[in-house]
């Protein structure tokens, strides 16, 4: 556990990509199988543990610490595992802790029951440093900085070989990747993949900046929409259907209809998942509904129908078809999709355009339809995975922006604790049977300012407060923000009636007056109709 | 017997002494003020009548200029004096460098304002005095459980250690200027580090005055003295604010980022910097520390003036205590 604590501190202030992959491969050539395994897991995809960790952190501390000030340590320091490893009481004192692999060997074999006393067990043994790397540990998501890939990098380099050849055989692995070592290191055969669907690493696009503009010839790009779903790679093989995220996450489960639809074919496609109604998208707050699930209800699946969009074709019949041109595959996925008819699937439209200043016309038009940008792929590219440079972008369009009043302010988390940093902002209607205005909520930003703007906003809150209700305070209608945001939605869940997607401060209108900002109404007229 | 809240209690200028009519740390320049340390949030300019430490006073002086009171007198540690109707005297509080509480007597009632303080030892000031008395003002810049320092020894080890691992790397330690500063050279000199330290301009007046006053700091030289060179694997001290500036890049491509600092115990803080190697030391007394000072004192009231009110005061009212926030203004939540 000691040298496992170690590398996970420094990895979470390491800055730099090669100081993080210098820590991991010096920690992964020297810990022992099978700790390294376990540490590789809790990087990349989790052990393969369940356990209802944020109750049993709570039901631990309960016993504990007072709960006041259990809440208010954990406001302050903005993640709750590293504030137990921080208050958790001091043992008289501190044995050497346990090491890595007995303890996930422990918690593999407890019952459900056992799990809070191994885990107060293990704390009690370790210093402050690893009662921290150990929750972050067995919590699922360290965010140490460090992404799934770059642990697979570092495996990559204990045998000089690429991340490519890690990920190709990863889905074939289970931890504590014993094989994987042993290939890597020279004294194994190479795991068998074998026909389980494995993620293959996808191609992500650059947004384009003004400098690209003059080096583009609209000629060689095609044009797609960019939807506003999530990218996905669905990969059948032999009756196995799996639907990997951009990261390589499987979210399979969470998608039972696109696995049967997908059940005889044998592909890798590449697409958007949208929740589709009447061929109407629906907006991505739908989606999130059907995300981070493990199994669906029935009723979810028939009021938020799963679709997948596809854009390419990267594997048709045991055919590596990445190394051949954009256009080509285009058209290969055309036949296949024509041929084979998946349900719930269709092809993302080539958008026919002679100019950038026509495909920017077409796409003003489209705004108006919740279309969230463009997408230009260079039709001569092969799929090269991870973000090669040159050769798709994405052109996204202006955040709108409306201005807004502050109405009310909370206390921030993590550093900003002391400040108040969380604000909910209004616009004015009409009051009922009158003909004067009142504010009304419509959103929440927590971004968007430099730190002294946030203390100079602090300042203006403490001398401006009506009214303090916990952690709030109201505030007089004074302030104007200015306030950007990616989109708004009709929402039944809030008081206005509509809902902000990314709201962020764009400026502070010290100089604004509050009766000019902006109204319902004017909100209400930015609210874009579902795509067609 | 006159309760204390009817002759010590906070202004608009500060918190106030009737009886002696004097201000504590006021932060409004006033006629008659008594300095508990040379922080700039505790000891401003402009004030008629100073009384604190002789280190104290050599601190403002060096700070703000030998004019920057009418008239300075020096509080001996220990001795008593009246003042109108009070008696006052100035006991040891380990924060910094001629750190003091005041202690007051008046009607029958004591009361003491701690200032800032510490309880861990500290080899460039006296350590912390346990005065009792009725009421304990105290400050609670780090009254959250999360805080529990670790040993500062420790922590300058590791400095130590990681600037012999990384002997390409110059090594860029983040300190406030006044007390950290001299704590911390203190501090790893007595690990065996004896190669010249560096320091930024803004580091040097109040470290020679440590030096002048006594203190045996080793070779302690301005950084822009430096060839380029002598820098490469070298420490080199700044105030935090120097730490991601331009300043920063003589200390070459890739300079490893240390803080010393309380704060560092909270990974967000440490990362929010861009520090790489977080040292949590802190002049401030950790939860335990302040929880313990405070039982010792046996003060039956608890006034806290800047930091973390809320936990203390809900802490405090947990073991029986009459606690509450002083509601002083000008004084730093975030200062170390
Ligand atoms: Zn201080
Ligand atoms: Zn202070």
């Amino acid at each position: 556990m000691r040298a496992f604590a170690e590398v996970l501190d420094g990895l979470s202030t390491t800055q730099s990509r090669i100081g993080k992959l210098a820590l991991l491969s010096a920690y992964l050539r020297h810990a022992p199988d099978p700790d390294r395994g376990w540490a590789l897991a809790a990087l990349t995809d989790g052990l393969p543990l369940r356990i209802a960790f944020r109750r049993i952190l709570s039901d631990l501390m309960a016993q504990r610490a007072d709960p006041v000030l259990f809440k208010i340590s954990r406001d302050f320091v903005g993640d709750t595992a590293e504030t137990v490893s921080l208050m958790w009481p001091v043992a008289p004192y501190v044995d050497a802790p346990p090491r890595l692999s007995d303890v996930v060997g422990q918690l593999l074999a407890a019952k459900p029951s056992e799990q809070a006393g191994i885990i107060a067990r293990v704390l009690d043994r370790c210093n402050a440093r690893e009662r921290w790397a150990f929750l972050k540990l067995v919590g699922g998501a360290p965010r140490v900085g460090v992404s799934a890939r770059l642990a697979k990098t570092a495996v990559a380099e204990l045998g000089d070989r690429d991340v490519s050849d890690v990920e190709e055989v990863w889905h074939a692995l289970e931890p504590p990747y014993l094989d994987l070592f042993r290939w890597i290191e020279g004294t194994g055969e190479r795991p068998d993949p074998g026909i389980v669907p494995v993620f293959r690493p996808m191609m992500l696009a650059h947004p384009v900046e003004e400098a690209d503009w003059p080096g583009l010839d609209p000629n060689d790009f095609a044009a797609e929409w960019k939807w506003d779903g999530i990218r996905v790679q669905v990969a059948a093989k032999g009756g196995d259907v799996r639907l990997y995220s951009r990261t390589g996450d499987d979210i399979s489960g969470a998608f039972p209809e696109i696995r049967s639809a997908f059940a005889h074919a044998d592909v890798v496609a590449d697409g958007e998942l949208l929740v589709v109604r009447q061929g109407s998208v629906a907006a991505f707050n739908d989606l999130q509904q059907r995300l981070n699930r493990k199994t669906v209800a029935v009723k979810m699946l028939r009021d938020h129908p799963a679709h997948l969009r596809l854009y390419d074709l990267l594997f048709a019949d045991g055919e590596d078809l990445r190394p051949l041109p954009f256009a080509d595959r285009r058209r290969r996925l055309e036949d296949w999709h024509a041929r084979e008819r998946p349900l719930l699937t269709d092809l993302s439209v080539l958008i026919p355009f002679a100019s950038f200043a026509e495909l920017e016309e077409l796409w003003r038009g489209a705004r108006q339809a919740g279309i969230e940008g463009l997408m230009l792929k260079r039709r001569a590219s092969a799929y090269l995975a991870g973000r090669p440079k040159g050769h798709w972008f994405k052109w996204k369009r202006a955040a709108l922006t409306l201005d807004c009043v502050l109405m009310y302010a909370q206390r921030g988390s993590g550093k900003r604790s002391s400040l108040y940093s969380d604000f909910t902002f209004g616009v004015w209607r009409p009051r009922v049977g009158s003909n004067e205005q009142e504010l009304v909520p419509v959103g929440k930003a927590y971004s968007g300012f430099t730190d002294a703007e946030l203390r100079e906003l602090d300042r203006f809150i403490r001398a401006n407060t009506t009214e303090t209700f916990g952690p709030v305070r109201a505030v007089q209608p004074k302030l104007v923000l200015e306030i950007a945001f990616d989109a708004v939605q009709l929402s039944a869940r809030h008081k206005s009636g509509v809902a902000m997607r990314f709201p962020r401060v764009h400026r502070i209108r010290w100089d604004k007056p509050p009766e000019e900002a902006d109204t319902l109404d004017a909100t209400l007229a930015l609210i874009d109709r579902p795509a067609a | 017997m006159r309760p204390v809240e009817s002759w010590l209690y906070a202004t608009d200028k500060g918190l106030y002494c009737a009886p002696g009519d004097f201000y504590i740390d006021p932060p409004r320049p006033v006629d008659r003020a008594l300095i508990t340390h040379g922080h700039a949030d505790h000891a401003r300019s402009g004030h008629g009548h100073v009384l604190a430490t002789h280190e104290t006073i050599e601190i403002i002086k060096v700070r703000y200029g030998v004019g920057s009171a009418a008239t300075f007198q020096i509080a001996a540690l220990g001795s008593a004096q009246r003042i109108g109707d009070v008696r006052v005297r100035f006991a040891p509080a380990g924060h910094i460098l001629g750190s003091a509480q005041i202690v007051m007597e008046h009607a029958g009632r004591r009361a003491v304002v701690s200032g800032d303080y510490k309880r861990a030892t500290d080899p460039t000031c006296r350590p912390f005095e346990v005065v009792s008395c009725d009421v304990f003002v105290t400050e609670a810049t780090f009254a959250l459980p999360v805080f529990r320092h670790e040993r500062a020894e420790d922590e300058a080890l590791r400095l130590v250690q990681s600037i012999a691992r990384n002997p390409e790397r110059a090594h860029l330690l983040g300190v406030y200027g006044l007390g950290k500063c001299q704590r911390m050279i203190a501090l790893v000199r007595a690990q065996g580090y004896d190669r010249p330290i560096w320091l930024h301009g803004a580091l040097v007046a109040l470290t020679e005055l440590y030096q002048n006053l006594g203190f045996d700091l080793g070779d302690c030289r301005p950084a822009s003295t430096a060839a380029a060179d002598e820098l490469r694997g070298g420490l080199i001290m700044c105030p935090p604010s120097a730490l991601m500036d331009r300043w920063s890049r003589r200390a070459g491509e890739d300079p490893l980022r240390v803080f010393a600092s309380g704060w560092m115990r909270v990974r967000g803080r440490a990362r929010q910097r861009g520090v790489e190697l977080p040292l949590i030391v802190s002049d401030h007394a950790d939860w335990p520390e302040l929880l313990d000072t405070i039982v010792e004192t046996g003060a039956e009231d608890i006034w806290v003036t800047h930091g973390r009110d809320d936990a203390l005061v809900h802490q405090l009212s947990l073991m029986g205590r009459r606690a509450r926030a002083l509601a002083l203004i000008g004084y730093e939540d975030d200062a170390e």
